[in-house]
């Protein structure tokens, strides 16, 4: 993964093998928290339930009928649509920062008290209002990095990605 | 407050919910005069956490309360401010299965709550024990069920905040003017016409289920409801439609403070969206709250998850009638401190336990993660438990009526059944 974190890859530029073009794409939006970072999309169409829908401590959704259930956040780009349930959300995230299941950065759509406090006490960038849907461009597994001061979130697809590390 | 004229501690409250509204995108604060969160609270992943941390309660506080990386001294708080639900009763700590220390420890946090000026109401109920906000009242209230009934049923205001934000909120009286402090976020976006009879809290917490689903964290519309819920119906809708969604404020036309009209309640928007709920609806709505449970053997009966009202302890007195719970079944009912108090008066703390049941206080089994030993099949009568409790402790839990719940902690099998 370090060999690619290095590499500078432009919208124009194509991969290694002119054959097979990486595809890199930019979303802008919003800053609802500062810094950068970067990391492997975990990505999910559903709202995410922070008490009672996650095990802080390991960063695993638990919730029983959510299509991440089973799969943790730890170290990934949580790419979601917003927050739900109980207002145990900002100390179910706050919690996974002590304990080191944090997500590296939080993208998002939908702006709500749960997920801004959430975002702030976690302290990891995220960014949300982008002009694009964040959903319909990003797939588990691409590799996205979030500049949350300038709200700018990049998006190297899975496909690329994969080859890029041959 | 932001320069430290007031004291460091008022400083990082005033710096956490500056990030907090930055974040929002909220331009402004408002002031709030009743806040409702569950300050220093000693969690056991807490206390552990800060135990090597010098300044004791003020660490928690410090830190994780205010997010602050620097210790400050906890002042008075300057709002009307109560601690809601959490940690063990205190008369009860070894049943719900905690350790004397840990026992201790919340004493020691509920004290050290109480000397700063907050109310310990220990209940995710408040408005059922003396905080009953007013119409139009800016709140910071944590607790969804709650602050969606101090939106929707007394048309007060506040968002769902979280602890962080409450805490630093009862140093400040401020919170960021954004959402449902706003009259345009208050008005309705879709609409729900509700066709099939709702009464009892069983059809009134599906109902919440069903339109929490649908709707997520928008403002619901419900049209087609002749006959006004009472307050526990309410509590049970509120839960539900906060659980599986996010709702946070509703309107029924014609019953609720900001709905007269369907126009009213709309205040200019068109609906997103419309769903109806009818017998169908009704009975896939049923469906999902069952469809983690199939074994019909029952060991745990659960209820009062929001804190049950004072009617529903008689209610579920009425139903033993006298007779003793199954031997392979167990029985907790949970309720505020206050509530129990009347119960106690009343005598039906005893009946309870003569039926081989216990009426607890401050928790529940999701927020205690407290539950019998062995349990393996729950019976509840909330859909809001039923939501959260399987998921925390891989049980299986029916959902059905009061009356169900009761018939199942008598014989130890599961005969509910949607009439």
């Amino acid at each position: 993964m370090s060999v690619r974190d290095e590499r500078t890859v432009s919208s124009t530029e194509t991969g290694r093998d002119r054959q097979q073009p990486v595809e890199r794409i930019v979303l802008r939006g919003r800053k609802v928290v500062g810094g950068r970072a970067e990391g492997e999309a975990l990505v999910t169409r559903q709202t995410i339930s922070g008490w009672g829908g996650v095990h802080a401590q390991t960063g695993t959704i638990i919730e029983t009928r959510h299509e991440l259930k089973g799969q943790s956040f730890k170290d990934k780009v949580l790419v979601f649509r917003g927050a739900k349930g109980s207002s145990g959300w900002s100390v179910v995230f706050h919690t996974a920062r002590l304990a080191g299941s944090a997500p590296k950065a939080i993208v998002f759509n939908e702006m709500t008290t749960k997920v801004a406090l959430g975002a702030v006490v976690m302290r990891v960038p995220a960014v949300t209002g982008l002009d694009r849907d964040p959903l319909d461009v990003i797939e588990t597994g691409d590799w996205v990095r979030v500049d949350g001061d300038a709200g700018i979130v990049e998006v190297v697809k899975r496909r690329a990605a994969t080859e890029d590390r041959r | 407050m932001l320069d430290g004229a007031e004291g460091r501690a008022k400083q990082k409250a005033m710096e956490l919910l500056v990030r907090y509204a930055e974040a929002l995108g909220a331009e402004r604060f408002v002031d709030v005069t009743n806040v409702a969160g569950v300050p220093g609270q000693p969690t056991p992943f807490l206390a552990a956490y800060y135990k090597d941390f010098p300044g004791g309660q003020d660490a928690i506080f410090s830190h994780f309360d205010l997010d602050s990386d620097e210790l400050v001294e906890m002042p008075n708080v300057v709002t009307r401010a109560c601690h809601l639900q959490g940690g063990y009763d205190p008369d009860n700590w070894e049943l719900l299965g905690a350790s004397a220390e840990a026992a201790a420890r919340l004493r020691e946090g509920e004290r050290y709550a109480a000397g700063h000026g907050i109310e310990i109401l220990k209940t995710c109920t408040p408005y059922l024990v003396g905080n009953v906000p007013k119409r139009g009242e800016h709140c910071a209230w944590m607790e969804s069920s709650a602050v969606v009934y101090c939106n929707a049923v007394l048309g007060a205001r506040t968002n769902t905040e979280g602890r962080e934000s409450t805490s630093a909120a009862m140093l400040t009286g401020k919170i960021p003017y954004w959402g449902l402090h706003v009259d345009e976020c208050r008005r309705g976006t879709h609409r729900i016409d509700v066709d099939f009879e709702i009464d009892g809290i069983m059809d009134w917490g599906m109902l919440g289920y069903f339109v929490g689903d649908v709707v997520q964290e928008h403002v619901p519309v419900l049209t087609g409801i002749g006959k006004a819920p009472d307050l526990v119906r309410y509590k049970h809708f509120g839960a539900a439609a906060a659980s599986s969604g996010g709702v946070e404020m509703y309107h029924i036309v014609g019953i609720t403070p900001e709905a007269p009209t369907v126009d009213v309640a709309f205040g200019g928007n068109a609906p997103v969206e419309v769903f109806r709920y009818d017998a169908d609806a009704r009975r896939r709505t049923y469906e999902a709250l069952n469809a983690n449970a199939s074994d019909p053997d029952v060991d745990y009966v659960m209820l009062g998850c929001p804190h049950a009202a004072l009617e529903q302890i008689e209610e579920a007195c009425r139903l033993l009638d006298g007779r003793r719970i199954s031997p392979n079944c167990r029985l907790w009912i949970f309720t505020s401190r206050a509530v129990r108090r009347q119960a106690d008066e009343a005598g039906l703390t005893d009946v309870i336990r003569k039926a081989g049941g216990h009426l607890l206080t401050d928790t529940c089994s999701a927020i205690g993660n407290a539950l019998p030993p062995g349990t393996k099949v729950a019976a509840l009568d909330s859909a809001k438990q039923v939501h959260y409790l399987p998921a925390m402790t891989g049980i299986q839990a029916w959902f059905g009526s009061t009356a169900d719940c009761i018939d199942a902690a008598l014989t130890g099998r599961w005969r509910g059944a949607l009439r």
